[in-house]
């Protein structure tokens, strides 16, 4: 289908992601390509099959609700680019 | 013009697990910042979320309680957005097939008239962390991040804003009575999101929806709503246009405020969350589950009205919390006069547990001893004051009813010879009913006990008075 375009510039800002003139250029014609896929697969006969979100007949994986010991302050605040009395520091959000 | 009024909740719930949704991290409160965290929840690359089993019973659990429909087949998604709360710029939650369908919640809407609130669905998904906002910089603590989070979204039902605070605290009654959750307005436990929107009477199509957000009260709810369905009435009447937006509560200016509308802010972007498989619930465990659920507010109520013989009004404030409930009921349980045991509870009990802010459950004075103390002042083996005295020391001390007016030298007369000389006296002012027991109306003797125990101030022995009246009397019938 013709309207299955995609925004690139829409979804790379949603993404966080910036990207040059080119670039974009680049994703809109990757990114049609993966869409043209797409439809050819539309094009399967799938009656009698229901819709699925894994490849795998596996469900059900549960585990017990019991605690287990997580990480060591240090080694956690070692990974942010800023901490102050324990916490991760961040620009301030503005709401 | 008249205006029509439209609400609807989406309220938070954190489940009362032992570790989070996705991992073992405990979920306890009061932890120092960052402290209950792991790879998983602080979502570090190559880790892999594994289901928390009982989060997902006690939502299913929630769902059966709420009369929803267990989907047979339900799954996670990833919510996608940016927030320096969430770690993996994604939350895991689930979209389109969430675990329980429809359902509703019984509202008291004034005037005793009772009106069902409907639910669209209940769904799981995991907290975020916490913000600390500060001067010129935000704090993050994590801890949590990841705590089984259930979401009830109702269908917009609710006309004011009372109705939404009764649907509230009937909802908070409910899950406190599952267990599910501890409920701590104070601890974020709850947590409640309210959509609302104003319409001409006769306009079928709900009115432009706006969100509010940050109430941390059911009363801020209430305030909230008033303020904010006030400022679109007055909007609408004026012809001003009502925008859809989220809106942010601000108790102390005690008005809403638009929220910096965060660009795209609703386009998640949900999709299959690739590394949980779906849950796929057995009907057998399904059902097995739901004979599992414990008697519910409106069962209870009903019931001790039944068994205990006691009046709507009492079962009603007896049933509010389960944990008075279920005081009473073992209180209650073999007491010769349930109705005594519902004055006591009614009274003194919530008297002095609201004085001290005290749980039911902390209290010294036990069932047994309530049944103990309940029947020592029914047969008037003290008197009514006495026994609130009695009560007054159990609150405190704990022990035993009748060790306490032994100890105190509270307890009832025995001398037979002054009992003696009280029954002559009530016999000879109460012919009526003393020539009533003659002729065999059994009745007519528990009166006379009463006269003799009214004459003793409640002290005499109550056995013994019993006895030497029947010595005075002769037996029922004129026989002895």
């Amino acid at each position: 289908m013709a309207s299955d375009t995609i925004d690139v510039t829409y979804v790379a800002r949603l993404a966080r992601l910036n990207l040059s003139a080119d670039e974009r250029a680049a994703f809109q014609s990757q990114l049609g390509q993966i869409l043209d896929y797409v439809q050819a697969i539309r094009g399967v006969d799938v009656t009698g099959v229901e819709p699925t979100a894994h490849a795998i007949r596996v469900q059900n994986r549960f585990r017990e609700d019991v605690t287990a010991d997580g990480l060591a302050m240090d080694a956690i605040l070692a990974n942010a680019p800023q901490h102050s009395d324990s916490q991760f520091i961040v620009p301030r959000i503005v709401e | 013009m008249k205006y029509l009024t439209t609400i609807g909740l989406e309220v938070h719930v954190q489940l009362k697990t032992r570790s989070k949704m996705f991992c073992g991290c405990p979920t306890g409160p009061g932890a120092p910042p960052n402290t209950q965290v792991c790879p998983v929840c602080l979502g570090y690359p190559g880790t892999l979320p594994v289901m928390n089993g009982e989060a997902i019973r006690l939502t299913v659990m929630t769902g059966l309680m709420l009369g929803c429909a267990i989907s047979p087949y339900s799954k996670f998604d990833r919510k996608n957005y940016f927030y320096p709360d969430m770690p993996k710029n994604y939350q895991i939650s689930q979209f389109d097939k969430p675990l329980c369908l429809g359902g509703s919640v019984e509202i008291d809407a004034g005037g005793g008239a009772v009106k069902a609130v409907r639910l669209t669905r209940i769904h799981l998904e995991e907290d975020v962390g916490k913000c600390i906002h500060q001067a010129r910089r935000s704090g993050v603590d994590f801890n949590r991040a990841g705590v089984p989070l259930m979401e009830i979204v109702t269908e917009p039902d609710m006309e004011t804003p009372d109705e939404a605070f009764a649907f509230l605290l009937a909802l908070k009654q409910m899950l406190l009575y599952l267990g599910v959750s501890d409920c701590n307005l104070e601890e974020g436990n709850l947590r409640c999101d309210v959509n609302c929107s104003v319409r001409p009477e006769g306009q079928a199509e709900l009115g432009t929806k706006v969100e509010i957000k940050n109430m941390n009260t059911f009363k801020g709810v209430h305030v909230a709503l008033q303020y904010e369905l006030d400022r679109q009435l007055e909007a609408v009447r004026t012809g001003e246009r009502i925008v859809q937006e989220t809106r942010r509560w601000e108790p102390e200016a005690g008005a809403t405020a638009p929220m910096r509308s965060k660009e795209q802010a609703h386009d998640y972007r949900y999709f299959p969350e690739p590394d949980l498989m779906p849950v796929v619930l057995p009907p057998a465990q399904v059902e097995a589950w739901r004979a599992a659920l414990p008697e519910l507010p409106r069962q209870k109520r009903e019931r001790f009205a039944a068994q205990y013989g006691i009046p709507e009004y009492d079962a009603r404030v007896l049933a509010a919390q389960k944990a008075v409930a279920d005081y009473f009921d073992e209180a209650a349980r073999g007491a010769s006069n349930p109705k005594l045991i519902s004055n006591w509870v009614m009274t003194e009990m919530l008297r002095r547990l609201a004085e001290r802010e005290m749980d039911i459950r902390d209290c010294k004075v036990t069932p047994a001893a309530l049944r103990e103390l309940a029947a020592l002042a029914e047969i008037q083996a003290i008197n009514s004051n006495t026994a609130k005295e009695v009560f007054a020391i159990l609150f405190e001390q704990g022990g035993d009813p009748a060790a306490v007016v032994r100890e105190r030298g509270w307890g009832q007369n025995s001398d037979g010879d002054a009992i003696g000389a009280l029954a002559d006296r009530v016999i000879a002012e109460n012919a009526k009913s003393a020539d009533d027991y003659r002729r065999g109306k059994e009745a007519a003797l528990k009166f006379l006990i009463g006269q003799v125990m009214r004459l003793s101030q409640g002290k005499a022995n109550p056995q013994m008075a019993t006895e030497k009246l029947v010595q005075r009397l002769g037996r029922p019938g004129g026989t002895g």
